[in-house]
């Protein structure tokens, strides 16, 4: 909210105005009204691991994350130029591996790498499209200045919140939306099945079926299966309701098979299909990549695209980005020292109190390091587990994260933050809904945003130019 | 629409009018209990069998007693026909069916599941029951009305239909069973009390003492009763007006096709039989019987329906 200089930004100006009028206790009280809509709309999220499946809600904070016109156009263009990018590089990766060949990335990284799909090899999926959502994590450092924390090409979550997030703001502070020029995010839903609609495959009538299949009831993210089903009007699916008919995947229904043409899938790679994956599979439909890779349906995203997102891959997003666009990329990645690498990882051993450990194929904020607030054992256990399989870890610098404030105890408080902007991307081109996700680290100097560790969500505004 | 939608919102309607239902037993059993001090654990022991717990309550208690006979229908989670089972087992399909109902039937069921597991999530009192009691009433009227000012008239509303009339059926069948003897003509001993507990208890159970006040005024004996549960096409609650609905819904869901005919025609014939007969016919044939077999009647209706629109597979 506030610059280096200490003086309130712009973008804030409308907010904090109305701000310093408000009655803390009325706010107080809105908080908790908050709390009670998300409990009653059921937007909360399952706890693994305890007998009896327990609801939880992320913490929601009331006061809005604000970003302006200029700022986030400029962000756009970035993040654009990035999912453009990703796209090529997974074309090109199943296909002829010309990245390889002219010397931008070691063919290790790409043959040797557990999210790399053989399965695709050759596959020419419909419309061209590998990631049909994308979710970028940013954290911003200062003035337009913008790093990409991660790259979300599998099945980025969270994007409910996005839309709830608002919605509950709306129905609270309704004045606020009269005083300041917020655009809109809540077209994404129909955003998102027109994109799907238009990556349907050539089996597809003029109306393409769209479904989305979820692991099930118990899984941690139901709730925003079902929402975004609800929202596209669109059946929600689980692998057993579906099956190959005809060489198309189907699902049953009151009155027979009818089958699919797009499947928005929230199912890992490994689960899609017990025939060609993992047998063990419960949450797939045998045989449908036998479909897909016949061209009957489309899979969204396409599987295998886990190899551009994994964090080895990570650090060579800036020659990815400039090899399929010519050029230079306007988002900057936090410089990342690849462990596998000897000079690297000595480097990484000598510093480690001021680093940032992340497992390659970690998510969720688990199984990392971060060192400055690590204690001398957590320091030490890390230095063996890094010597042991250096392969398995990047470290990066810890950035000096912007704050924004959230309404704590004794009033605004400092927390770090960072941002996910959605992309759909289509034949039809590249859309990025003006907000996102922003997550809040709630307890204070923690940089752990992830909602499983007592992170928090914010709305996010992106004001009119 | 998925089988697996039709058979989570058949199920939805069916767990609340369940919980409904038993709400409505308990009212009826405590009602007794305190106006009949004499042979009230026997008391107990009918309103279980009406709620169709009875066998699980003998199964896990020693002794029949009020407290234990409450607690049994409406907190116990070993108790599938439970309150809060019931309660649990609507939102859960609710949760299942999201996509199926409004924001606001969803909300309704939410709010309900979230109200009851406060209210009923300890011991509930004798004096606090009441309240209780209307509360589960409450909840459940709301989620009635927002599903028939919310919902589109579709097949999503058919199959929560055919749930809610074919549990309400069932009820209603149940009740008339367990207390089939004292509607019998040779029961009949006019103008004794016992009597009169026992008939109001009765249309208590059904919310239907207010209807059959209105109608009979304050005449009216068993076979008026009988009648009125079973025949009047009027009553919300009776076997023909839930056959009438069923067979009309079911109509919807099998228009202009074959799937859904074998349903329709085994509702068909249960509305036909009810059309056909008079209240006397009935008490000819025997009125324990009749029940009977519209008790398997409905069953295998229900067996039909998950069968023909392919719930399961």
């Amino acid at each position: 909210m506030w610059g280096r200089d200490a003086g309130l930004r712009e973008p804030y100006r409308n907010f904090h105005a109305w701000f310093d009028q408000e009655d803390p206790k009325r706010l107080r009280a809105k908080n908790r009204e908050a709390e009670d809509l998300f409990r009653l709309t059921g937007i909360t999220f399952n706890v693994y691991g305890r007998s009896e499946a327990e609801e939880r809600l992320i913490p929601f904070d009331i006061i809005p994350r604000i970003i302006s016109g200029s700022e986030w156009a400029k962000l756009s263009r970035g993040i654009d130029q990035r999912v453009r990018a990703i796209n090529a590089f997974l074309h090109d990766i199943y296909h002829t591996q010309e990245i390889v060949k002219a010397g931008r990335i070691p063919k290790e990284m790409i043959a040797r790498n557990e999210a790399f799909l053989p399965h695709m090899i050759g596959v020419d999926v419909p419309g061209g499209v590998y990631t049909h959502i994308v979710g970028i994590d940013l954290v911003r450092t200062g003035p337009g200045e913008f790093f990409v924390l991660e790259d979300n090409a599998r099945t980025p979550s969270g994007v409910s919140y996005m839309l709830e997030n608002r919605e509950t703001m709306l129905q609270m502070f309704p004045e606020l939306f009269s005083k300041n020029r917020v655009q809109p995010v809540q077209h994404y839903p129909i955003d998102l099945r027109r994109s799907l609609a238009a990556c349907a495959p050539k089996a597809a009538g003029a109306n393409p079926t769209v479904a989305v299949l979820t692991p099930g009831i118990y899984n941690s993210a139901y709730f925003e299966h079902a929402f975004l089903a609800d929202q596209m009007g669109v059946e929600l699916v689980e692998g057993h309701d579906l099956r190959v008919v005809d060489g198309r995947v189907a699902m049953r229904t009151t009155h027979g098979y009818k089958a699919i043409d797009v499947l928005y899938r929230r199912v890992d790679d490994d689960f899609l299909d017990p025939l060609n994956f993992n047998p063990e599979s419960q949450l797939g439909v045998p045989g449908i990549m036998d479909v897909y890779r016949a061209g009957g349906i489309t899979i969204a995203n396409a599987p295998g695209t886990g190899i551009s997102d994994d964090k080895a891959i990570y650090s060579y997003m800036p020659e990815i980005v400039e090899f399929y666009t010519g050029e230079r990329p306007l988002l900057q990645n936090v410089p990342t020292h690849r462990c596998s690498e000897p000079d690297a990882l000595a480097y990484v051993l000598d510093n480690l109190e001021d680093l940032v450990v992340k497992e390659v194929h970690g998510s969720g904020g688990y199984g990392m390091l971060i060192g400055p607030t690590a204690t001398r054992k957590d320091l030490a256990a890390f230095r063996r587990k890094l010597k042991a399989r250096p392969k398995n870890y990047i470290a990066q610098p810890t950035l000096s994260l912007s704050t924004v404030p959230i309404f704590a105890q004794k009033g605004l408080a400092p927390r770090h933050v960072d941002l996910r902007p959605f992309v759909l991307v289509s034949p039809d081109g590249i859309k990025i809904t003006p907000g996102g996700l922003t997550r809040v680290a709630l307890k204070k100097g923690s940089l752990v945003v992830n909602s499983s560790q007592g992170g928090g969500t914010k709305d996010t505004w992106v004001l009119e130019e | 629409m998925l089988g697996k939608t039709a058979n989570g919102l058949y199920w939805m309607y069916r767990y609340m009018e369940r919980a409904e239902n038993a709400a409505r037993l308990i009212e009826t059993g405590q009602r007794i209990a305190l106006t009949r001090l004499n042979q009230t654990d026997k008391e107990w022991a009918s309103v279980l069998r009406s709620g169709d717990c009875l066998q699980g309550y003998t199964a896990t208690h020693d002794e029949m007693s009020r407290d234990l006979a409450v607690d049994w229908m409406l907190r116990s989670k070993d108790n599938p026909s439970s309150v809060v089972s019931s309660i649990n087992a609507a939102r859960l399909n609710a949760r299942l069916v999201r996509t199926a109902i409004t924001g606001e039937v969803w909300e309704a069921v939410n709010s309900a599941y979230m109200t009851l597991k406060k209210a009923l999530g300890r011991k509930v009192s004798e004096r606090e029951l009441p309240s209780v009691l209307r509360l589960i009433r409450h909840h459940a009227a709301l989620v009635r009305g927002v599903t028939h000012g919310t919902m589109l008239r579709n097949e999503i509303y058919d199959f929560a239909r055919l749930g809610t009339f074919l549990e309400r059926a069932d009820n209603t069948a149940r009740i008339l069973d367990v207390k089939y003897y004292v509607l019998l003509p040779s029961a009949r001993s006019v103008g004794s009390s016992i009597d009169n507990v026992q008939w109001e208890s009765i249309l208590r159970s059904v919310s239907a003492r207010g209807g059959f006040r209105m109608e009979y005024g304050a005449g009216g004996g068993p076979r008026e009763i009988a009648d009125f549960l079973i025949l009047d096409k009027r009553m919300p609650r009776s076997l023909a007006f839930c056959a009438g609905e069923l067979s009309t819904n079911l109509g919807f869901l099998a228009k202009g096709g074959d799937v859904g005919q074998a349903s329709r025609n085994k509702v068909r014939a249960l509305e036909n039989g009810l059309l056909s007969k008079s209240i006397d016919d009935i008490f000819r044939h025997g009125l324990h019987e009749f029940l009977q077999t519209t008790l398997k009647d409905l069953t295998a209706i229900s067996r039909q329906i998950e069968e023909e629109f392919r719930f399961y597979a």
